[in-house]
């Protein structure tokens, strides 16, 4: 629980600038992708990001890695700055962080044999003989389940979740420290993103990495995560241990999004529908992002934005009613 | 006896690949009542989709369709062009999963909702403007006079799909098929939409068909639900007992590998292996290969085929139907 943490975020900020209209000469308008955002990661822990689209959590594993510039803030990682600058401290810092994307085939070279793939980034830092490179694919391979025999085949020659494995093979051939996974298993079948899940876990235990794990999917999250944060157009609302946020979530979005999760458990239970869209991140609301949807919204949410204070053990809430339940203020109305 | 609203008997969708005959859906039979909601499960490749595509006409020539399909008893499998237009929009309405794509990009939302009622309901234009905007406000779309006469890329995901409800709610359909209707919405919005499709058909009383992976959103809207593996129906059952009495493994096998929002956190079951291509099916059992309780005498000879355990429960395993009681408290999953 003392360790240092392994990468630390501490308000890092992107806006894009765009065209408020189509026009060349129209104004231009800031867009809030991230909006000062703050978090630790352990060794060996996983953090879940999860939101809806456009709520920043894409956008902040870009950032994470050093793959587009923050407009302020910082990311240390192993003690070191990230700059996303591809100059040679990147790169090596590189090594030792590594991501998975959802699309396992947009990922993979059509045209190369999965195995010479998964040996590239051994390759690239010139690591190891050309057997010792082998062996280390062979037992990525054994470790993530793929067969020795797919070695030589072609992205296409596999299934999805196959592909998944070859994709995680080739982003752990390095030993990296920290794994960003966006969506790794949204593309995938039912039975076979059991297989992932587990799979993850494994790897975890076996190797001590750590997990960035951004999804949609609140039910995988709680399945993979040690901790979980909630974003909202570009900020964390609210964070904590998973257990406790999906049995009492504090922020009415969280409230919302989790009751919004079918299950064919919880049939026929009673369901938060919030109203309306989430806003532009071109135009977020004024005072605290979520009040035009809230149904808790009072004059203080309309004018003032809520910051991250804690709230419990190990809990952190962004909002001025913070506890206060949907439902039963439902009920009480 | 009553006719249902849709009796479908044994059918099967071949593919004509060039070189050889693809067979991607073997023999499937349903009926659907007036009214009723049914939800069809299953992973990619299970057939869920393509089965009502080919019912309604929509594969295109490659594809062979052969079987019966019959709408309040009359037969519409092998009707002409002209007269299975009349069915598809008016009286069986379609919606899926990608509500962008399935507007015209070019032209305003009104115009494409007037179209559609002016062909299904033969109405005037300006009868047909005033009841798009009713249609609109039917699926709280808010501002609705305003939102007719902007485009498809000015609205979100959530919004085009409710405009893709009240389009097929124009033609007043007897059953609307929802192909995965809110994969591509996040989960907020989806609960809008479930909400949406709940209160329609409480309000017009249409039938339903809900096609999902997600066993979540099928337990939400169906009242039975066909679970499909590979092609074909394994499991057939109201509800309530595919859930909490599943009886054929690979639905067993669904449920155990479904992470949950809540309870025990424990392991996930999954279920090893993948599911196998249309070409490449084993000679008995599809499932057999993947399946924890195969029995190599039985499951490897013969294709089982759907038969009653209970009123209304049926299951394609061979398992099931030879296994003494005593067996059968066995093959509760640990």
């Amino acid at each position: 629980m003392t360790s240092a943490p392994l990468i630390s975020v501490s308000e890092l900020r992107r806006t894009y600038k765009v065209k408020t209209t189509g026009g060349w000469f129209s104004p231009t308008a800031e867009l809030k992708a991230v909006d000062g955002v703050s978090f630790d990661i352990r060794p060996g822990e996983t953090l879940g990001l999860v939101g809806e689209s456009g709520c920043g959590k894409s956008t902040t594993a870009k950032l994470v890695l050093g793959l587009i510039p923050a407009t302020s803030g910082k990311v240390v990682f192993e003690g070191k700055p990230v700059a996303a600058d591809s100059k040679r401290a990147w790169r090596e810092q590189r090594r030792r962080m590594q991501m998975v994307y959802q699309d396992p085939l947009g990922a993979l070279d059509r045209r190369l044999p999965v195995g010479t793939q998964a040996m590239e980034p051994l390759d690239i830092f010139g690591e190891g003989t050309k057997v010792e490179r082998r062996d280390r694919m062979l037992a990525l391979f054994d470790a993530v389940g793929l067969p020795r025999t797919s070695v030589d085949r072609y992205p296409h020659e596999l299934s999805g979740g196959q592909r998944q494995r070859v994709v995680l093979a080739r982003a752990l051939m390095l030993r990296p420290s920290l794994l960003v996974c966006d969506e790794p298993i949204s593309a995938l079948d039912v039975s076979i993103q059991a297989q992932v899940i587990n799979l993850l876990k494994d790897l975890q235990e076996q190797l001590g990495v750590a997990y960035l794990f951004i999804s949609h999917d609140l039910k995988v999250v709680r399945h993979v995560s040690h901790r979980v944060a909630v974003m909202y157009l570009g900020r964390i609302v609210e964070s904590g241990r998973p257990e406790e946020i999906m049995r009492a979530p504090a922020h009415p979005y969280s409230q919302a999004l989790i009751s919004a999760v079918p299950s064919p458990r919880a049939r026929g239970k009673e369901r938060i529908v919030l109203e309306g869209d989430p806003p532009s991140p071109v135009d977020i609301p004024k005072g605290c992002a979520f009040h035009p949807r809230c149904p808790l919204a009072t004059d203080r949410c309309r004018s003032e934005a809520p910051e991250l204070h804690p709230f419990g053990e190990q809990r952190h809430v962004a909002c001025h009613r913070a506890g206060v339940s949907i439902t039963s203020a439902r009920g009480a109305a | 006896m009553r006719e249902p609203l849709v009796r479908i008997n044994g059918l099967t969708i071949d593919f004509d690949t060039g070189q050889s005959n693809v067979r991607a859906l073997h023999g499937f039979d349903l009926q659907i009542e007036k009214g009723e909601a049914v939800g069809i499960v299953g992973e990619s490749g299970s057939g869920k989709s393509i089965t009502w595509l080919g019912a309604l006409g929509l594969l295109g020539p490659r594809a062979r369709v052969a079987g019966s399909v019959r709408l309040d008893g009359r037969e519409i499998l092998g009707l002409g062009e002209r007269e299975m237009a009349a069915i598809r929009g008016k009286r069986v309405a379609m919606i899926f999963q990608d509500p962008t794509s399935s507007l015209n990009p070019v032209h305003r939302i009104g115009q494409q909702l007037v179209e559609s009622l002016v062909l299904h309901r033969g109405m005037s234009a300006r009868s047909a403007s005033a009841e798009a905007r009713r249609l609109l406000e039917r699926v709280q779309i808010a501002a609705a006079a305003q939102r007719l006469s902007e485009y498809p890329h000015e609205l979100s995901g959530g919004m085009n799909q409710r405009v893709m409800i009240a389009m097929a709610l124009a033609g007043e359909p007897d059953l609307l098929i929802a192909d995965e209707p809110t994969t591509a919405l996040d989960v907020t919005i989806q609960a809008q939409i479930l909400e949406v499709l709940k209160e329609m058909r409480r309000e017009t009383g249409m039938g339903l068909v809900i096609i999902s992976h997600d066993l979540g959103i099928v337990a939400e809207l169906a009242d039975r639900v066909v679970v499909m593996y590979a092609g074909r129906p394994v499991e057939t059952a109201p509800v309530s007992r595919i859930f909490d009495a599943p009886c054929h493994p690979y639905t067993r096998g669904l449920l155990a590998a479904l992470p949950e929002i809540d309870g025990a956190l424990e392991r996930l079951v999954a279920i090893p292996g993948q599911v196998p291509e249309p070409h490449k099916l084993p000679p008995g059992c599809p499932f057999a290969p993947r399946c924890a309780q195969v029995n190599a005498k039985v499951c490897d000879e013969t294709v089982p085929p759907m038969r009653a355990i209970a009123q209304d429960h049926a299951a394609a395993c061979a398992l099931i139907h030879t296994a003494k009681p005593e067996a059968l408290r066995s093959l509760e999953l640990a």
